[in-house]
């Protein structure tokens, strides 16, 4: 599984950083970090909670 | 149940589609909205989207290929208005004459926005609730152009923001002698308020707006605010009238129990086969010992989620954590939990006058609430907390 943010689209609501904060990170720059874009599939439900709860649907799993 | 007939046709019924596939349900699903255009996503509306910096085909919640994939079957432009109810069978009438039946029912019909009830003669008034509303007002969002807006909410904020910085000339008039009282309180309230003037908006409470004529917005004291637009963000109703007489228990919404099935008229009883989804539903939430209907994108996301596994035969409570947030003037106001009923507020970090701050709301001796404005990442990690129902002792020990 490949996490696939488009930073064009994220407006850093931090809603997938509650779903899998080992993955996603808003630092108090505003911005987001992927802190593993490559996650294992043990990871999977918690990473498409993160797209499914996304409000500018910026998030992909491949 | 071999067939599901969902009516509303934007996030919250989407999403309950997506998720009665997501988990396995085999049978036909049909999706009816009373808009011509594809499912799409409202909070754009009044931010990018109404600022040109976004397009249709971003707007739009799937790909138009992905629902005949997903065997969804869409039926756009038809409004519904009428419904019957049998154990095993529910047949919703629509606005052509033509009927359609399956086994269960999803509402979704979301809420419309609150007619301001005073004479208008002005050409160019709005609300804002669709696709259609959004290009009518950002065509008139001219720079210079005088806007007027009417409601000091968060529709009529992120208006009257994005309205300043494509370089119109704004002013807010609100009804209320605070802003957002209801939603954040009236202290909070009044400092997210504050944004408008820091902004160079002007901002006027406690108005009685009287008319809307061709030369502008009048008001109870006489004065006339001048525009050459005017939008209206009062605050929405409930869309219920087509389920009158159906045997489905409306009050202000569709009445629902902790996992969404909507309640019999009168009756304590539920129908099994007809769930509520989004800001049409009403439901009592155990978490917050409360009953609320929520007007907010996450809760369309998580109702639908809710409903759809309902219907295929949980029983689960639902108790969410209400979240919204709003874009205003390059801020981004998060607010989690609730603060309907809380007897203290606190800033934790941060400070109203640097304009970046985060507080907290308390009920008894409970956290209830937290309010972030531009304090993203201090602000998401308070979920958890209140997901489970943190004491205000625990949430202020220095430990966390």
């Amino acid at each position: 599984m490949k996490v696939i943010v488009d930073f064009d689209r994220c407006q850093s609501n931090a809603l997938c950083m509650d779903a899998a904060p080992d993955i996603f990170e808003v630092r108090d720059d505003g911005f987001l970090y992927v802190l593993n874009d490559e996650p294992g599939p043990d990871r999977l439900a918690a990473a498409q909670e993160a797209a499914r709860l996304c409000p500018t649907q910026a998030i992909t799993l491949v | 149940m071999n067939s599901v007939i969902i009516v509303g046709a934007s996030l919250a019924g989407v999403r309950t589609a997506e998720a009665l596939r997501g988990a396995h349900f085999g049978g036909d699903i049909t999706l009816i909205g009373d808009e011509e255009e594809w499912p799409y996503d409202r909070p754009p509306l009044s931010k990018r989207f109404l600022a040109s910096e976004s397009d249709e085909q971003r707007l739009l919640l799937r790909t138009t290929e992905s629902y005949e994939q997903d065997r969804i079957t869409l039926v756009l432009g038809r409004r519904a208005t009428g419904l019957e109810v049998a154990p095993d069978r529910v047949n919703v009438s629509l606005d052509d004459g033509s009927s359609v039946s399956a086994g269960a029912l999803v509402v979704a019909t979301g809420t419309r926005p609150r007619i301001l009830d005073v004479p208008q003669t002005h050409p160019y008034t709005y609300d804002l609730r669709t696709h259609r509303d959004s290009v009518a007002i950002r065509e008139r969002l001219v720079p210079g152009a005088r806007v007027a807006i009417i409601g000091a909410g968060f529709i009529g904020a992120e208006v009257a923001s994005t309205a300043k910085t494509l370089g119109c000339d704004v002013t807010v008039l609100e009804a209320a002698p605070t802003p957002l009282a209801r939603a954040l309180g009236e202290r909070m309230g009044r400092a997210c308020a504050g944004l408008h003037q820091a902004n160079g908006v002007s901002l006027r409470t406690s108005t009685v707006i009287t008319a809307i004529h061709e030369d502008g917005v009048h008001l109870g004291d006489g004065s006339v605010v001048q525009a050459d637009v005017v939008v209206t963000g009062i605050g929405v109703t409930p869309n219920v009238e087509w389920l009158q007489g159906s045997g489905l228990s409306i009050a202000d919404g569709v009445l629902c129990d902790s996992s969404l099935r909507v309640h019999r008229t009168e009756s304590s009883e539920v129908f099994t086969n007809v769930v509520a989804a989004g800001d049409v539903a009403r439901f009592p939430n155990a978490l917050f010992g409360e009953e609320m209907r929520v007007e907010h994108w996450t809760n369309a996301v998580e109702t639908a989620t809710h409903a759809a596994a309902t219907l295929m035969g949980s029983i689960e409570a639902f108790t969410p954590v209400p979240y919204f947030w709003s874009d205003q003037y390059g801020k981004k106001i998060q607010f989690l939990g609730r603060a309907s009923n809380f007897d203290e507020v606190k800033v934790v970090e941060g400070s109203i006058e640097e304009g970046s701050w985060l507080a907290l709301y308390r009920s008894g001796d409970r956290f209830v609430g937290a309010l972030g404005v531009s304090k993203i990442r201090s602000l998401m990690k308070l979920r958890p907390l209140l997901a489970r129902a943190t004491s205000w002792n625990e949430v202020l020990s220095p430990s966390l």
